[in-house]
This record gives C-alpha cells, sequence and structure tokens, in this order.
C-alpha cells in the first residue's frame, strides 16, 4: 500500500588505486607468519588422516592379493580337509552365523527395552546415573574378561557346559551396551514435541511410545543392530572358551549342522587357529579366511551406513 | 458424560500395559545386573586362590616371576605381564594419540563437508575391522616390516604390537575427539573469526583448549581399548613373559596370557584360578580407566 522508499544503496567503493597508500590494508609481517602456519597446519593434519587410512588400504590390497588363489565359491562350501591344512570354511561360516543371530536375538530385545526405559520413563536421579555409568563400564570390559565370565557363569555355573548357547550369551553380554548406546541415540534424536502432542491427546506413556517414538526411531535402532552384527561377528577371546573349538566335523554344505548344545567353529576363530596352530597350512589358506571376515564385517557394516544414510536424508524434522 | 460415552480401554491392555512397562524397568536395570554378575562370577572362579598357601597378593600383584605350572615352586608373579601391558598401551598411544587428535582436528575444522563425510564413513568402517583380523596382520604384515626396516630377528614383538594397538584405537580417538570439537558452540569460532584469526589459530587458542576434557576422555576411551584389546595383541607381541628392555623385545599382556593359558588349565586348579585372578585385576584397571573418562566428560558437560 504504502510505497516505502527504497533504502539508498551503498556508495560503490572507489577502486583500490584511488585510496591512498598508507590507508589500504597491508599484508604484515604477522599476517604472512598466521597464514603460512594456516597452511602448515592443514597440510600436516590433512597428511595425518591420509596416513592413518591409507597403509590400512595397502594392506587390504596386500590381504586379497595373497588370499587370491584360495578365493571362490568351493572356499566358502567346502570343510576343512587334510587336517585343516586344506579345503574350505563353512563348518566356521555357519557357526558364526549360528553364534551372530542368537546372541542379537537375545541381547537386541533387552538392549532396545533398556534403552527405552532409560530415555522415556528414568527420571534424571542418582539410581539411574548409576545405570548410565554401569552400562559404560560394561561397554569397557575387556573381551578376555567376558570369556572369563562365560566359562564361570554359563559353562560351569548355569551348567549349559561348552555350547553354542553359552558362546552365544557371552556375545550378547558384550553386544548388549552398544545396542543401549544406539537405540537410546536413535529415541532421542525423535523431538519431545512429538511425545507432547500425543500426550495431550490422552495417550499414555506406552501407547505413546508403540505410536511415536518407534515409529519415528526404528531405523536408527535397526542401524545400531546391524552394526553389532559385525562385531559379533568378529568376536574370538569371549567365544574361543565357551563353546568355539579348532575344528568339528561337518558334512559339506549342510544347511544347520549343529545343535545348540553341541560346540562349533566360528570364522574368527578359525582364522585363529590357522594362523597361529596349524602348521604347514596351505599359504593362502589364513588369507583368504581373513579376507571372507573382513569382507563380510565391512559389508554388514557398509550397508547399515548406507541405510542410515538413506534414512538421514529422508528425515521430516 | 454418560459411561457409554467415555472411552474405555479393555482391562487386559491396562494391565498388558503396566506388565509390560515393568518388564521394560527390569531391562533397564540389566546393565548394573550384569556389570555386578561378571565381577561376582570372574571373582567367585578365583577366590578359592585367596587362601592357597602358594598365593599371596603381594607377590602375585609385585613379582615378575610367572611359572604357574612349575612342579617344585610354583610363582604367580604378573609384575612382567602388567608392564607389558602398560608397556604396549603407552607405546601404542605415544602412535595414536597425535594421529587419531590430528584426524579429529582435520575433519572437524580443516576439510570441507563433502569430505567430512567420506572421512566419517571410512573411520568408522576401520574400526569395524576385527581384532582377530588385526592380530593376523601383525603376524603377516607387520612383522615382515618391522624385520626388514630394524633388523629385528623376531618381527613380533611389543612395537608390532604397539603398531596395530594404534591403528586399532585411532578411529576411536578420532570419532570422540571429533564430538567433543563439534561440542564446543559456534559462536566460539565465530568470535575468533571476526577477530580475524586464522583456522589453525582457532584450532590453537580457542577449540583446543575449550575442548580439552572431550579430547582427553577420548585417549583415554582409547587407552581402555588397547589396554583390553586380546587377540590382536596375542597374535602380534610375541610371547616372552618378561619385563621388555626394548621396543624390540616380545612381551605378553595380561589379556594374552589368558588367552593363551586358559585352554590349557584344567579347571579348578590353581593355575585357572589365578587366570581368573588375573581377569579380576583386568577389570579393575580397565573400571578405573573408564570411570575417569566418564567423570571428565561429565565435567564439561556440567561446565557446558
Amino acid at each position: 500500500m504504502s510505497s516505502s522508499t527504497t533504502p539508498a544503496l551503498p556508495p560503490v567503493l572507489p577502486p583500490v588505486e584511488a585510496i591512498p597508500p598508507e590507508m589500504r590494508f597491508v599484508e604484515t609481517d604477522l599476517v604472512r607468519t598466521k597464514l603460512k602456519r594456516q597452511k602448515i597446519a592443514k597440510a600436516v593434519f590433512g597428511t595425518m588422516s591420509v596416513a592413518m587410512i591409507l597403509p590400512l588400504l595397502l594392506i587390504i590390497g596386500y590381504l586379497v592379493e595373497r588370499a587370491w588363489p584360495s578365493l571362490s565359491l568351493e572356499f566358502l562350501i567346502d570343510v576343512p580337509r587334510a587336517g585343516m591344512k586344506e579345503g574350505g570354511i563353512w563348518p566356521a561360516l555357519i557357526g558364526t552365523i549360528y553364534l551372530v543371530f542368537i546372541s542379537l536375538a537375545v541381547s537386541a530385545p533387552i538392549g532396545i527395552m533398556a534403552a527405552i526405559y532409560l530415555n522415556e520413563y528414568a527420571k534424571d536421579n542418582w539410581f539411574n546415573r548409576i545405570i548410565n555409568l554401569a552400562v559404560i563400564n560394561l561397554a569397557g570390559v575387556p573381551s578376555i574378561v567376558h570369556a572369563l565370565f562365560g566359562l564361570g557363569a554359563f559353562v560351569y555355573a548355569a551348567n549349559l557346559g561348552y555350547s553354542i548357547i553359552s558362546a552365544s550369551l557371552t556375545l550378547a553380554i558384550m553386544t548388549l551396551p552398544v545396542i543401549i548406546a544406539s537405540t537410546r541415540e536413535a529415541l532421542a534424536s525423535v523431538p519431545m514435541s512429538f511425545r507432547e502432542a500425543c500426550w495431550n491427546v490422552g495417550a499414555t506413556r506406552w501407547q505413546t511410545i508403540k505410536a511415536i517414538v518407534l515409529p519415528n526411531s526404528i531405523s536408527g535402532i535397526l542401524t545400531g543392530v546391524i552394526l553389532q552384527v559385525s562385531r559379533a561377528a568378529g568376536e574370538t577371546a569371549p567365544i574361543m572358551f565357551t563353546g568355539v573349538v579348532f575344528y568339528k566335523a561337518v558334512e559339506r554344505g549342510t544347511l544347520l549342522p549343529y545343535y545348540l548344545n553341541e560346540q562349533c567353529m566360528a570364522l574368527s576363530m578359525h582364522l585363529y587357529t590357522l594362523s597361529t596352530q596349524v602348521p604347514d597350512v596351505k599359504e593362502s589358506l589364513p588369507f583368504a579366511t581373513a579376507v571372507v571376515l573382513l569382507a563380510s564385517v565391512l559389508m554388514v557394516n557398509a550397508s547399515a551406513i548406507a541405510l542410515r544414510v538413506y534414512l538421514r536424508s529422508r528425515k521430516k524434522w | 458424560m454418560s459411561d457409554k460415552r467415555r472411552a474405555t480401554r479393555p482391562l487386559w491392555a491396562v494391565y498388558g500395559e503396566k506388565t509390560l512397562e515393568w518388564v521394560i524397568r527390569v531391562a533397564g536395570v540389566s546393565a548394573i545386573i550384569f556389570v555386578v554378575a561378571i565381577f561376582f562370577f570372574v571373582f567367585r572362579e578365583a577366590a578359592p586362590m585367596l587362601v592357597n598357601k602358594d598365593f599371596s597378593l603381594k607377590e602375585f600383584l609385585f613379582s615378575p616371576e610367572w611359572y604357574p605350572t612349575s612342579m617344585s615352586n610354583v610363582r604367580y608373579g604378573t609384575l612382567a605381564l602388567t608392564v607389558g601391558t602398560f608397556s604396549v598401551t603407552i607405546l601404542a598411544m605415544v602412535i595414536a594419540v597425535p594421529f587419531g587428535l590430528g584426524g579429529a582436528i582435520f575433519i572437524s575444522e580443516f576439510c570441507g563437508h563433502k569430505t567430512k563425510e567420506t572421512l566419517k564413513i571410512v573411520i568408522e568402517l576401520l574400526a569395524a575391522i576385527p581384532s582377530v583380523v588385526w592380530g593376523f596382520i601383525g603376524l603377516t604384515v607387520m612383522s615382515k616390516i618391522i624385520m626388514k626396516v630394524t633388523g629385528a630377528p623376531v618381527g613380533v614383538n611389543m612395537l608390532n604390537g604397539a603398531i596395530i594397538l594404534a591403528l586399532m584405537s585411532v578411529p576411536i580417538i578420532v570419532s570422540i575427539g571429533e564430538d567433543a570439537l563439534k561440542a564446543v558452540p559456534d559462536s566460539y569460532r565465530e568470535a575468533g573469526l571476526a577477530l580475524g584469526a586464522t583456522q589453525w589459530q582457532l584450532v590453537y587458542r580457542v577449540l583446543l583448549p575449550a575442548a580439552k576434557n572431550g579430547l582427553l576422555a577420548a585417549v583415554l576411551l582409547g587407552v581402555g581399548r588397547a589396554v583390553g584389546e586380546t587377540m590382536a595383541v596375542l597374535m602380534a607381541t610375541g610371547h616372552a613373559v618378561h619385563i621388555p628392555e626394548g621396543i624390540l623385545d616380545s612381551v605378553r599382556t595380561l589379556t594374552a596370557n589368558i588367552a593363551a593359558e586358559l585352554g590349557e588349565a584344567p579347571a579348578g586348579s590353581p593355575h585357572y584360578r589365578v587366570l581368573f585372578m588375573t581377569g579380576v585385576l583386568l577389570f579393575s584397571i580397565t573400571f578405573v580407566v573408564n570411570l575417569t573418562a566418564d567423570l571428565v566428560v561429565r565435567g564439561i558437560r556440567k561446565k557446558g
């Protein structure tokens, strides 16, 4: 309505030459030094970042190269032969899958519920601070102490014996704190206003969690659980004294070779055995085992990360 | 309002919800239960050793003589193992801390958005490499490199273990250090830039002092991982139980010792129990390290 007067444009700056030299901004020695230092710092830190990544890529390349003669589908589905000096890794592969799935079937529900408690129910008091502290400490317990615990608690005290179930439970307790932490993060990323809106229409706490919090955070929770698949698959120490053995005879290619109260082989343990305990093993065999373990772990991780990136880009708030 | 118009929920839903909330509460406490259970069960296996006539706590902690299976004169001193653990850890941290913090600073302050996201993903993938694969790398690749470069007769030694541990703890230090730097409010950066500071001046004068505690916590968590690491040091450090004299000596750590000997110790024997005692010692060390890290982090939160 009112034709507001457009503000006057600032006067155009005169060209540099028009400014008398004593009034120009001059690059002093101080400025030059500081810019030089900035450049050096950037180069140094950049080199450091590259220096921790590049050698690893070279090493992985080297592992693949050494493993190449043994890598084939046959290697995956064949059983170890000639006192583990030849053959494949089938029983170890299946054993690892058993351990990972059973341990996550135990730790994921407990971990997710614990995280729901900590994020949705717990008030900020001394008791819940102790729970937080316990989660942090549980995450820091060395894997070999988990092994001792599994041996003392599951194998002997609970009388489960050296078995898949003992090893899986030990792994489950090991992965628990990380699942709690990642789930909490996912739950905490749901804005408080979503919950408040739900409470305001009369929903109870649990109804809110079920209808609002979980659907909005399920992708984050899942990513956290998937990441634990790779961690559980790679662990060796906690399972080596609770239910995983050097060698177990299994039919070639059978899908469900183990009972839960039996011992089994596992990929990580198999790599340890091949590289330290078996004399005159075929050269490329331990390398191939390492590459298979590494590839499966990295593939699981990469897919979890890809899922996370995709879901984050779709996030509506 | 008449009863008909009031929205009611069936009784089973009300009670079902109550039960479920109780289950959730129990799960919430599970972390405490498990930490206590770990200490209890490990200590329970170790406890009979305390009354064994061959065992004294002083010898256990301060004697370097570890002869748990000797017929004539059993000695259970873990000093050499403790020294082994700490010397490998310290050497690893000397290598890992500059790289870890440098990487964290670069990712957080110096590089563009695209590079940042890529580097973070690569770091996350590095953190996922299983420890047994690291041990294998130490055994096959690193030992050859060390033999070639230093001329040492054996490639599996303290230096090897330390390099492997450093590579393993760098991702943790980077990601937690980066979090700590991210937690410094942007207004600090803006104030610095407005005064004409370069990024390096900003990092050195503003961000490092402000994020000091978080970075310390990152280092401590790296230490915690290095102390507790088992398979990698088992495969990469060699197996001599003695106090190392140089970085090319082979050493044995507390964790590797348990992993190497537990399989041979008959259940219930003094040897077996003393290994559990080592577990209690290890649990206590990492407990203290993690607790300190947590208190340090809490320190920043209170201030911020």
